[in-house]
């Protein structure tokens, strides 16, 4: 859309909302609380509210009812007992998850995987926000009132989710990185399955958009809601597709390229306005630059290894070679035992999520135990804008909002 | 480009110094200059984005125990990346620091979450209430003396608590999870066994009956 649209901060607007209304319109503020078990709230999230009549006044997130402490139980683990958990943070896209953990070790033990591993690890990260964007997409288009939409995003899913159980085994908690590699290699003709999924999905996925990029009913409930400017955006920490579509364009694939993601060349789409229908917009851009990297990977993709094989106290050698050879036996007995030894020292990695960016800060006295393993989560940050945005706004808005800054409590609550 | 900046806040600001870090640039900064390091690097260095902040517990009767740790990130000059680091003051009960709220709004919920876990009082904090554990719960979870099966404490919710007499238990740990110990090899100390502090020599099982018991 080329036309210029101003939209009211909407502080501003709830002020001038409560000065309009006549004095005998004038009412008691209700407070309502919405969640922590709501369709709309993703999860566990607990909106606390107090309006007037059916316009916010204030919204205060309250967070924390899927607290597991992971960081606390990282201190008392070895790097490779924690990937199970990493699983469990942004529980739609645990081969990111995965992913970032271990680069992050792999950064600290100043260790590079070959070409193959991290071939495999970007195919499999873009293949997580495939699936983590459907879900997202078909879970906001439901709370705006399309049910379909989420049938056809969860038939799609499936069809991921059918792909990542041959390659790792499990179709949800896939675990499936290791520090220094990853736990098997792609399985025979796996790769064109992949490929012969993404030519079916291309047709399907413009199918879904077009279900909603210029429905009237979706346009309605979310074209100039729950915008969020560019400044706002920055201030906040907010990251990923809700970041770029308020018109920043941070994609740290691009800026701060790791596991070899400067090899593929892709897109990054930004709104302009920061609007819910921006945010849909972009996300929806992003799956079709997806669907172009892991064309890309799977075109040139490499041979050689596909785990680090220098690292011999870090990454456990595979179980044929650990069965039938004494030196790999002990190597394997070591580093189940001890860990990965990691030398000392502190690391920030940061990957770019389906839901924005994910950081681990690790902090290793050396050892097989990280020292303090800290969880910059997405989500978290998304979340805190809420009180910001949504003041001012209907309650029917609150559900677009929600719907369309995509978070998962799993990952904001660790 | 990091190298840049690190000499223009070095020549600003003489009391910076390096902090050893694995991959980017990383400063130790005296208490004092925080906000102000911070004022400057956000204004004249770009660095727009707050990712994180978090603290480093570094046992008890360390000196500083707390290290405040903070992680910027800029927008505007792709990949370019800082970690300044900060000691708390005050004492190993009740450690404080400086807030950046005034700095970065997003800031509010990283020191509330890190009030929760370590109990650092942020100075000028608008709102300081715990974020991830309830209202009105003890303990500091993060800091190390906290074990990792928890600590038994009353429900929550009082009319709950008094109807049925449950309360918060300490996760039964017999078994695991496997554990080694953090720092050098060691194999006698490093083997995995289970890490059953819920339950030891020290500190008697608990009677599980007891627990479990819920009136009818």
């Amino acid at each position: 859309m080329a036309t210029e649209f101003t939209y009211p901060d909407s502080a501003a607007k709830a002020a001038g909302a409560a000065q309009a209304a006549p004095a005998e319109f004038q009412t008691e503020k209700m407070s309502l609380s919405m969640g922590p078990s709501h369709p709309s709230t993703h999860g566990v999230l607990r909106l606390q509210m107090e309006l007037d009549g059916e316009i916010l006044t204030k919204a205060d997130p309250v967070v924390g009812y899927l607290h597991r402490g992971d960081e606390k139980i990282a201190e008392n683990m070895t790097y490779n007992q924690f990937v199970p958990y990493t699983d469990r943070l942004d529980y739609l896209a645990p081969l990111a998850n995965n992913m970032a953990y271990a680069i992050a070790v792999e950064r600290l033990a100043k260790l590079e995987v070959p070409e193959r591993c991290q071939a495999i690890r970007v195919l499999t990260a873009e293949m997580a926000r495939l699936s983590s964007h459907m879900m997202g997409l078909g879970a906001f288009a439901l709370d705006v009132g399309a049910w379909s939409v989420l049938l056809y995003a969860l038939e799609e899913r499936e069809k991921l989710y059918k792909l990542f159980e041959e390659l790792t085994g499990a179709r949800f908690t896939t675990s499936y990185t290791r520090i220094g590699g990853v736990t098997r290699d792609v399985p025979e003709g796996w790769l064109g399955r992949v490929n012969a999924f993404c030519d079916q999905f291309l047709p399907i996925l413009e199918e879904i958009l077009n279900l909603l990029t210029r429905n009237k009913i979706f346009m309605d409930r979310t074209v100039g809601v729950g915008v969020i400017s560019k400044a706002d955006a920055l201030t906040y920490g907010l990251t990923g597709p809700n970041l770029r579509g308020s018109g920043v364009a941070l994609d740290l694939r691009k800026d701060k390229p790791y596991s070899g993601y400067q090899n593929y060349e892709f897109d990054v789409p930004v709104g302009t306005k920061g609007d819910c229908y921006d945010r849909y917009l972009v996300r929806g851009e992003e799956m079709r630059q997806s669907v172009r990297i892991i064309r890309q990977v799977i075109a040139k993709f490499p041979g050689g290894a596909w785990y680090a094989t220098d690292a011999k106290r870090i990454f456990a050698p595979p179980k044929d070679k650990i069965l039938s050879s004494m030196e790999e036996l002990i190597q394997n007995f070591m580093i189940v035992t001890e860990g990965p030894q990691i030398p000392p020292g502190e690391v920030y990695f940061e990957a770019e999520n389906p839901k924005g960016i994910l950081g681990f800060y690790i902090v290793s006295k050396g050892g097989g135990v990280p020292y303090r393993l800290k969880i910059r989560s997405p989500s978290f940050c998304n979340l805190s804008i809420i009180p910001k945005i949504s003041v001012g706004c209907l309650i029917s808005d609150v559900v677009s909002i929600l719907g369309s800054l995509d978070f998962v409590m799993g990952e904001c609550d660790r | 480009m990091s190298v840049e900046v690190l000499t223009a806040l070095k020549a600003k600001f003489p009391q910076v110094s390096d902090r050893p870090s694995a991959d980017h640039p990383a400063v130790d900064v005296p208490r004092a200059d925080l906000v102000e390091v911070l004022r400057y690097l956000r204004d004249e260095h770009a660095f727009d984005l707050l990712m994180d902040l978090t603290a480093i517990d570094w046992a008890q009767c360390a000196s500083p125990r707390f290290t405040m740790v903070y992680h910027l990130l800029s927008t505007t000059r792709a990949g370019s990346y800082m970690r300044v680091a900060v000691a708390c003051a005050g004492s190993e009960i009740e450690p404080t620091s400086p807030s950046v709220v005034h700095l970065w709004a997003g800031a509010n919920w990283h020191e509330r979450e890190c009030f929760d876990m370590f109990g650092i009082k942020f100075e000028g904090h608008p709102d300081l209430r715990r974020i991830l554990m309830w209202d009105g719960y003890p303990y500091h979870p993060l800091r190390k003396e906290f074990p990792l099966a928890g600590i038994e404490t009353v429900l929550p919710v009082a009319d709950i608590a008094e109807e049925t007499g449950a309360k918060v238990i300490a996760a039964p740990m017999a078994g695991g999870p496997f554990v080694a110990i953090s720092g050098e090899i060691n194999l006698t100390e490093a083997e995995p066994r289970a890490k059953d502090e819920s339950w030891s020599d020290r500190a008697a099982r608990p009677d599980q009956t007891a627990l479990r018991q819920v009136k009818e």
